[in-house]
Parts: structure tokens; C-alpha cells; sequence
């Protein structure tokens, strides 16, 4: 009998098939993703100054300079990031769920009313935002009134505006995957599940929430994420006081031409997001999901 | 097993309904023997079970029209300012009614040459990032290879690294090595933020797809050509065009790998981060509400056709 | 339309066939999911493959259709060797287990799919007439989802028989339909075999679906033949007890031959002699298991004549239930095991109390033999 050739499954065709497939895409992550940070790591352990010249040097310094140096900056951004990924996880959740269980037959058309507003530029958006907040505004005006701002109190200018201004600008990567999530689920499950507990508010945090962990979990990384390295509603709505990491990498890179510094905090930034992201994702995973 | 206790029986009106419970409370059982133990006896739990639900039922209608007000809010904004008659450097302040910004959305100088870059380099990363991230998707979906794990992290990286982080390395590496920024490297950049999220997006279609169906086409008589081609791409087509539209949004509305790495070209988000500084055209409004409006009725066009063809 | 449906039907002669999933060929941790099948199915039987999930069914069809590759052994079809061949080029349609219809196609482009390919003449007609064979005809216009899942099981078989296959296979096609449309659409099977006469593989794990429908059913189990056979010689005289169990109920009670008799053979179990036909025996052993089918016992009161020739036990009442037709009793005999009696509704005698003692006698004819292989519980639990 002859051998049998191997044979991997039916489409596959040939042995270097995906290899071609990949070739391409993951050559442009190496060109110019790898090839970068690895840069970025060799440019945060150069010494010296735009007019010398930059030179490795093994300039370790760079790091603990740059950390003491802008350690509020660092702090701000974690926890904006984190302020804004929570608050825009308890303003989505309701509307996911919402969409996938009382919309009915307009789900697809409420999905679309919700997502089209972040079809307008993200940096318009923000605009808005400053005239909304602004100290003439109605908004302030209206906080006034209620006794929440004392008179001459302002808005624009306050962490309130950046982390309202950084929470509005993710909502969408929170409300979609939260949706996709939601939406799996068997909604006679939740409500059988609901009688079983006799309590509405047992039923949701034993049943609904558990199940709709992949949702949560996606959603607060899409948002964290992005929101760590923001630096356009400080820009927009803040002032210097707000200010985050993203602005001093923005300002050291682009206007003070300081290239080991900006690097050096760019490269702390990705790995404490990183570490962060992972720590996150295994207690998400070992404890919450099972 | 599936006996009805006394406070059920009247909890439920119909024969039909309560079948329906019953096999719920089956299909549930072994959860709410894990979480809670006992089930309590008294009829008090299910209607207080009702009042509730009907007011967290009405709170999440509620809560959601207040999201959507949150959500709205700028966009009504950006229109009611879109029709400012403003005179000064900053559209902050309502100042008259007017038209003039909506009759002439061209009025600004570079305003509309950024609009023309920004539609340019969103079509053409689209491009290259959809057929690259496809290629990937269909790689690691459909074929066995060594190094896959490193493959899926270096696919997921680019999601996971702040988008200064990557626009500030690509900076680094066109600064070392000489290269003059522009458009080529504006490109560059959104091709290499988009090809994650195209890969992920047409990966999970790929997924869900029922790999028998291909087996049946080659079962009937379609060779490996006519059943990509018959099969295949038919089914795995909407995944790619929503990977593609995403792509397109997030090219158009980037900014910061473009400030990074945009040397003399200026893109829309670019014109609008410097009149910022300078000062607000109402025209930017005009060209934010127009995004807003086309968006919408593209989105409301393709979700007419499905109800349609279904 | 007949001509044009019926495809010639073919002998499928399977050799040595073997299938390992996982690690390489020799590697340790490869799982056998098919391991050395040979059997041969006549041209135009309907033939089934049955055992419980997970034995190897599906794989055994897949590697026919040309949709796994076989570790090792050979798939001939009319003598020609189709082993190696792309499934596109063998002359054999699948109906999968989970129809697999195309859901952007329509019924009509659905059924027309394989006409299409191999690029056949009077696409329009054929397709309409096959529609028409199962029952679906002006369905045509329809996508798969708008269809019941009977339908979608009909479109399923339209589309493979279209292609007057030489050899139809039929993965448990009616697994998923609830029990009254399976009943219904198993006779639809058999008419629609009839009238195209094609050999027909059918899986199923359903033992009443096989019994009722196939001309010769090979029982799997564990990758592996266990019996090829008519579904009578498979209830009367299963070869082994897992045979015996899987299909209907089975005594089985542990045995010693102790001798022949002419053409009966003698064998003893817990002190009682008994005697089979000798032709049933199993094997040389002289331990095996001796069976006899519920319904095959006949139960009296102590003391009350035997039939001349007749196997004759004790046993005690310990269990009845009666189900109109008949009565299930189980019984204790006096070495502890329980056997199942099925006691037809005569209207003769009354219900058996519990505790009663009474005789169980059976026509020796009636008797079989399976080899002592593991414990017949150990079978029973497998089930
Ligand atoms: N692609 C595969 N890889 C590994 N194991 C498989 C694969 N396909 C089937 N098996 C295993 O082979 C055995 C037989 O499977 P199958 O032929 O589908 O059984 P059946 O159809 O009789 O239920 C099962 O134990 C199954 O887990
Ligand atoms: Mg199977």
C-alpha cells in the first residue's frame, strides 16, 4: 500500500500557503511596529540634546528622571483612563442592555442611532463639548442653579470636563462589544433565572452579569486603552493642571524636540499598560468569568 | 423534577406559560443550585419579582433615552453652530442664524484640500490594511502553522499599545533613519493601526462560519476555487465590509499617528487641531454635521436593503 | 424523470480502513476513531451504520466523501480505488448532519449547486422534478432560513440526490427532527431509495431507525465492526453482548459448556443446564454468556408443567410495570440477578405480585451465545 500523503484539511492547500497569506500583514507589524518600539527603546537610552546630537549610551537616568519628573502627569493618566472607563461602562451597560432586549425589532436601528454620533470628527465632537461646558453655558448655569457649583464656579478648565470629555469620546468601544455580548445571551434564561432568585438585582449580578463578562472585559480595555494615552480633551477642555502623559510625550517629542525623555515615557506608558491589561484580563478571567 | 409550587401557579396565567417556566426552571436549575440553595416559599418574592421588574424595565427605558441624550448632545451642538453667523476667530458663542457656512463649506483656505487628504489616505489605508488583515484572518482561522501564538500576540500588541505610544516610535524610527514625514507615512501609520482590527473582525466571522458548508460545496463537485469563490466569499464578505468601514472611521477621524508623522500635510482632524488654537471656522461644523448626516443615511440606506433582501 | 434521477448505483467495498487523530501515525497519544473497518455494501442496499455517539460513524462517512484522509486502508468503489480522490471528484453526495445548506443561496440554487459545477444541461427541469420528489416543489424561490426543519432536511437530500450519486451517505439525517417527523420521514427515505435505487449509507445512533429501515446494518462501536448483519439475524442472534444490549433488551446470564447433545449444546449457569443451538455458538470457549430477549420468556407458577424440551428457571417477582400492550416484570433468580421479562396482555392471567415465586421457561431455539468479554453491565453503562 502506498503511504498516505499528509494532508492538513481540505482547503489548505499547500504546505507555504498561510505563510504567504501572513507574510505581508505581519512584515508591516514587524516594518513598522516592532522595528519602532524597538527604536523608541534604544531612543529612551540616548543622552545628549537636539543642537549635539543624540548618542546611545546605555542612559538609564532618562527613566527615573523622566518618572520623577512627571510622576502627577503618569498618576492623572491612570486615573482619568480609569475614572472614564468606569463611568462609561455604567452609562453603557444600561443602553446595551437596553438594545438587545427591549428594542425589539429596531435593535439594528437603535445600534445605528447610537453609534452614528461618533461618525462626526472626534475633535469636533470635543469642540462641542467646550461650548457646552463653557462658563456661560446653560450646563454651568444649571449647576449652578441645583446648588452644585458655587456661584462664579466653573466647569471648563476642571478634571470634571476632561474625564467627561475623555468618557464621551469611547462610549461606542464600550456600548458595541457590551452589545455583542449581551445580545448572545438567551434573554428567557435571564428571566427564568430572575424568578429562580425572586430578585431582579440577585438575578442580574448571578446571571446576567457573569454571562456577559467577555462584553465588560473587551469594552473597559477598548476604552482604558485609548483613554491612557489621551491627550486631546486635556488639550480641549482642560488646563495645564489636568494635564496627562500623552501631553508631555506630545510636547517633548513635537515641541521641545527632547527625544530620550518622550521615549522613555512612552515606553513606561505601554508597559504599565501592558502589565496593567494583563493583571486584568486573569483575575477577569479566573475569578469573575467562571 | 419539574413540579409547579403554589406560588408559581398563580404567578402565571397561561397553561402555555407555565410549560414555558417550567422548562426555564429546568434549563436553569443546575445554575441556581450552585448560587442559591434554597428557593423561598412564600408568594410575596414573585410579586414583588413583578413591581420590580416592571420599574427596572421602565428605569432602563429611561436610563437609555438619558444615554442617548448624553450622546446626542454635542452632535445638536455642532449642528445648531454649524448656522452661526459669527464674526470673530472662535464659533463659541451663538451670534445670528445664517447660512453662508452651509452654502460655501469651502470658504476656509485648506480647509477642503485636508477633507480631500483625509478621504485619500482613509481610502487607501482601507485598502491595504483590509487585504492584509484578511490574509492574516484567513491564516490563522484556516491553516496550521508554526509560531501561531507569536502571530496572535503580535496581532493583538498594536490594540493593546496607547496610539501615542505607537505614533511616537513610528516618529522615532522615520527620525533615525532619515525618512522626510508626509503623506506616505501618514499612510503607513493608519495601514498598521487598522490591520488588527480588520483581522479580528473578519477572524470572528470566519469563526462562525459553518466549516461544512465548504465541505458541501466540495461534495458537490466545486473544486477548491469555486468553493472560495461560490462559498467562501459569499459568507465571509460582510465581515470584510464591516472590517473595511471600520478601517475607513478610524483612518478618517485619526489624529494623533498623523500629528506625529505628518510632516506638511494636513489632514481634516490635523486642520481642525490647529484651528483650535487659531480659531473655529463654523465651516468645521458644517463638515462635522455633513460627516454626521452621511454616516447616518449610508448606515440607515444598508439597514433598509437587509430588511429588504431578508 | 426516473431514468434521469436513478444514478447507477455502486458496490462500496471499504478495506482495513483506519483513522488516527492527533500526534503523527505512530505517536502514542493518537487517537484511533476508526480502526481497521472493512465491509462491503451491495450495490442499491440501503445500508446502515449504527452504534452510539462517538464510535467512529461520521469519521468512517467522511473519509468515503472524501472529506478526511484515511491513516491507512482503502475505499473502492465498483472495484475502482477512490481512496485518494478529491471529494469533488468522486461520485458520491453526502447528506450532512446538520444539512449544511448554503444560507445566501436559494432552495432552487441550492439544489441546482452540483448540476452548476459539473456544468449539466437542463439545470432549470431536473431541479424542479427533484424538487418535486421530496415534496417541495414552488419552495424554490425560498432562502434555507425560511424553511422548517423538515424542509431543510428535504432540500438537504434533493441537493445530493440531483447528482444521481453513485453512493448517497446520510450522516444521522434525521437527528435533528422531532419524533413524529423522523417516524414520517423515514418511510419518505425508504420510497425515495426505491425510486432511485441508488446505495444508500445511512448513519444513525437509533437503533429502531436502522432496524426499520436498512437492509444490513454494520453495529459500531469503538472504531470498530461489531456485527454485520440483517436486522433480524442482529436481534435474534447478536454476536456479541454489546450487540445483545444496544439493540433491545437482552438476558444475559453467565455460562460453561458442558457438552452437546445432536445439534444442541449443553451448558450449564449457577447449577441450572440449559441447552442452545449449537450453530449459535460464539466461539471454542467454553465461558460465554447465554441470552434469551425479554419477550421470549414465558412465566408461569411454580410447579407448572414445562413444555417438553424447554430451558426452565426460578425466580422471584420483584418489580412489575405494566405498559397496556404488555407487562414488564423483573425478576430475581436465586443466585441474584435480575432478568426483564415482557409478559404479553392476553387478558389470561392477572398481574404477578411482588414476592411471588415463579418458573421462567423458553424454546431453547430461542437461545443465543455471546463471548464472555468484560461484564454485560459494563456494556449496559456504555449505553
Ligand atoms: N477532527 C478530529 N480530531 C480529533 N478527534 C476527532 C476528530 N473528529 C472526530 N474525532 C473523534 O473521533 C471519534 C469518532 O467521532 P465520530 O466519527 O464523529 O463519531 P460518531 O459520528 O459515531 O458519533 C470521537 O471520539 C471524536 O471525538
Ligand atoms: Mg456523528
Amino acid at each position: 500500500m502506498s503511504p498516505v500523503p499528509p494532508r492538513r484539511g481540505l482547503l489548505s492547500g499547500t504546505a507555504w500557503m498561510p505563510y504567504a497569506l501572513l507574510l505581508p500583514g505581519l512584515l508591516w507589524l514587524g516594518l513598522f511596529f516592532v522595528t519602532p518600539i524597538l527604536t523608541l527603546l534604544s531612543t529612551s537610552l540616548q543622552e545628549g540634546s537636539i543642537s549635539t546630537g543624540y548618542r546611545f549610551t546605555w542612559r538609564f537616568a532618562n527613566y527615573t528622571n523622566a518618572f520623577s519628573d512627571y510622576q502627577a502627569q503618569f498618576g492623572r493618566s491612570i486615573l482619568y483612563a480609569g475614572l472614564a472607563t468606569l463611568l462609561a461602562l455604567v452609562i453603557c451597560y444600561p443602553l446595551a442592555y437596553f438594545i438587545a432586549f427591549r428594542a425589539g425589532r429596531y435593535k439594528n436601528l437603535m445600534l445605528l442611532i447610537v453609534v452614528a454620533p461618533f461618525f462626526t470628527s472626534f475633535l469636533i465632537r470635543t469642540l462641542s463639548w467646550k461650548i457646552i461646558l463653557a462658563d456661560s453655558g446653560w450646563v454651568v448655569g444649571m449647576f449652578q442653579t441645583l446648588g452644585l457649583l458655587p456661584p462664579g464656579g466653573r466647569l471648563l478648565a476642571t478634571s470634571f470636563a476632561v474625564v467627561a470629555g475623555i468618557t464621551y469620546n469611547f462610549l461606542p468601544f464600550m456600548t458595541l462589544p457590551l452589545y455583542t455580548s449581551l445580545e448572545r445571551l438567551d434573554a428567557s434564561l435571564i428571566e427564568a433565572a430572575g424568578d429562580l432568585y425572586a430578585g431582579p438585582v440577585t438575578a442580574f449580578f448571578k446571571v446576567t452579569f457573569p454571562l456577559s463578562m467577555p462584553g465588560v472585559v473587551a469594552g473597559t480595555l477598548l476604552t482604558f486603552i485609548p483613554a491612557a494615552g489621551d491627550y486631546i480633551n486635556v488639550r480641549f477642555l482642560g488646563t495645564p493642571s489636568q494635564s496627562m502623559l500623552g501631553n508631555v510625550i506630545d510636547s517633548r517629542f513635537l515641541a521641545v524636540l527632547d527625544y530620550p525623555t518622550a521615549a522613555a515615557l512612552s515606553i513606561t506608558l505601554m508597559f504599565t499598560i501592558l502589565v496593567l491589561v494583563g493583571l486584568y484580563v486573569r483575575r477577569a478571567g479566573t475569578e469573575d468569568l467562571v | 423534577m419539574c413540579a409547579e409550587p403554589a406560588r408559581r401557579i398563580w404567578f402565571e396565567r397561561a397553561t402555555q406559560q407555565r410549560a414555558r417556566g417550567c422548562l426555564m426552571t429546568q434549563a436553569t436549575a443546575p445554575l441556581a443550585a450552585a448560587a442559591a440553595p434554597q428557593l423561598p416559599a412564600s408568594n410575596t418574592p414573585s410579586l414583588l419579582f413583578r413591581v420590580w421588574r416592571a420599574i427596572t424595565r421602565n428605569l432602563v427605558v429611561f436610563y437609555a433615552f438619558l444615554a442617548l441624550f448624553y450622546i446626542y448632545l454635542p452632535v445638536i451642538v455642532v449642528f445648531i453652530f454649524s448656522f452661526n453667523d459669527n464674526s470673530g476667530r472662535y464659533n463659541f458663542t451663538w451670534q445670528g442664524f445664517t447660512l453662508k457656512s452651509w452654502l460655501n463649506p469651502c470658504g476656509v483656505s485648506g480647509l477642503c484640500p485636508a477633507l480631500v487628504n483625509s478621504l485619500q489616505i482613509a481610502a487607501l489605508s482601507t485598502l491595504g490594511a483590509t487585504f492584509l488583515g484578511t490574509m492574516i484572518a484567513f491564516a490563522i482561522v484556516r491553516h496550521r502553522f508554526s509560531g501561531r501564538t507569536a502571530t496572535n500576540v503580535l496581532i493583538f500588541m498594536p490594540m493593546a499599545t496607547p496610539e501615542i505610544v505607537m505614533a511616537s516610535s513610528l516618529l522615532a524610527l522615520f527620525l533615525n533613519l532619515g525618512i522626510p514625514t508626509g503623506f506616505g507615512t501618514i499612510l503607513i501609520g493608519h495601514i498598521l493601526f487598522n490591520i488588527s482590527y480588520v483581522v479580528v473582525t473578519v477572524k470572528a466571522r470566519l469563526q462562525g462560519m459553518n466549516s461544512a458548508l465548504e465541505e458541501a460545496a466540495m461534495d458537490l463537485y466545486a473544486n477548491e476555487w469555486h468553493t472560495f469563490h461560490k462559498v467562501t466569499l459569499p459568507l465571509v464578505t460582510p465581515g470584510i465590509i464591516s472590517a473595511a468601514l471600520l478601517a475607513f472611521a478610524l483612518s478618517f477621524d485619526d489624529l494623533i499617528v498623523t500629528n506625529f508623522n505628518s510632516g506638511n500635510t494636513v489632514t481634516l482632524p490635523m486642520f481642525v487641531w490647529g484651528a483650535a488654537q487659531r480659531g473655529v471656522p463654523p465651516q468645521i461644523n458644517v463638515m462635522g454635521a455633513a460627516m454626521f448626516l452621511v454616516a447616518l443615511g449610508l448606515a440607515l440606506a444598508s439597514l433598509g436593503m437587509q430588511r429588504r433582501s431578508a | 424523470m426516473k431514468g434521469n434521477l436513478a444514478g447507477p448505483a455502486a458496490e462500496l467495498r471499504i478495506t482495513n480502513l483506519v483513522k488516527r487523530f492527533g500526534g503523527s501515525a505512530m505517536a502514542a497519544n493518537a487517537f484511533v476513531a476508526v480502526d481497521n473497518i472493512s465491509l462491503t455494501v451491495p450495490a442499491g442496499s440501503f445500508f446502515a451504520m449504527l452504534g452510539p455517539s462517538g464510535c467512529g460513524k461520521t469519521t468512517t462517512l467522511r473519509m468515503v466523501a472524501g472529506l478526511e484522509q484515511p491513516t491507512s486502508g482503502e475505499i473502492l468503489l465498483n472495484g475502482n480505488d477512490i481512496t485518494h480522490l478529491k471529494p469533488y471528484n468522486r461520485p458520491v453526495n453526502t447528506v450532512f448532519q446538520s444539512y449544511a445548506l448554503f444560507p445566501h443561496l436559494t432552495v432552487f440554487e441550492n439544489v441546482a449547486f452540483g448540476l452548476r459545477r459539473k456544468n449539466e444541461q437542463n439545470i432549470s427541469k431536473r431541479v424542479d422534478a427533484m424538487l418535486e420528489l421530496v415534496q417541495l416543489d414552488g419552495y424554490g424561490a425560498r432562502r434555507p432560513a425560511q424553511l422548517s426543519g423538515g424542509q431543510q432536511q428535504r432540500v438537504a437530500l434533493a441537493r445530493a440526490l440531483i447528482n444521481a450519486p453513485q453512493v448517497l451517505l446520510l450522516d444521522e439525517p434525521l437527528g435533528a427532527l422531532d419524533l413524529k417527523l423522523r417516524r414520517q420521514m423515514q418511510l419518505e427515505l425508504k420510497r425515495i431509495q426505491s425510486e432511485v435505487s441508488t446505495t444508500f449509507v445511512h448513519v444513525t445512533h437509533d437503533q429502531e431507525e436502522a432496524m426499520t429501515m436498512a437492509d444490513t446494518i454494520a453495529v459500531m462501536r469503538h472504531g470498530r465492526v461489531e456485527q454485520l448483519a440483517s436486522p433480524i439475524d442482529l436481534y435474534e442472534r447478536p454476536a456479541t453482548a454489546f450487540v445483545a444490549n444496544f439493540l433491545g433488551k437482552s438476558n444475559l446470564l453467565e455460562g460453561r459448556v458442558t457438552g452437546t447433545a445432536g445439534a444442541m449444546l449443553l451448558v450449564e449457569t449457577h447449577g441450572v443446564a440449559l441447552r442452545l443451538p449449537a450453530a449459535n455458538r460464539p466461539a471454542a470457549a467454553a465461558e460465554l454468556y447465554v441470552g434469551v430477549r425479554p419477550e421470549k420468556l414465558h412465566m408461569t407458577g411454580t410447579g407448572a408443567p414445562v413444555p417438553a424440551g424447554h430451558n426452565a428457571l426460578e425466580a422471584t417477582v420483584t418489580d412489575s410495570s405494566f405498559m397496556g400492550v404488555s407487562t414488564q416484570y423483573v425478576v430475581r433468580t436465586a443466585w441474584q440477578q435480575e432478568l426483564t421479562v415482557f409478559a404479553q396482555n392476553m387478558g389470561v392471567d392477572g398481574m404477578r405480585a411482588r414476592g411471588t415465586a415463579v418458573q421462567l421457561h423458553w424454546d431453547p431455539q430461542h437461545t443465543f451465545a455471546v463471548p464472555r468479554t468484560g461484564s454485560p453491565l459494563e456494556t449496559e453503562a456504555e449505553l
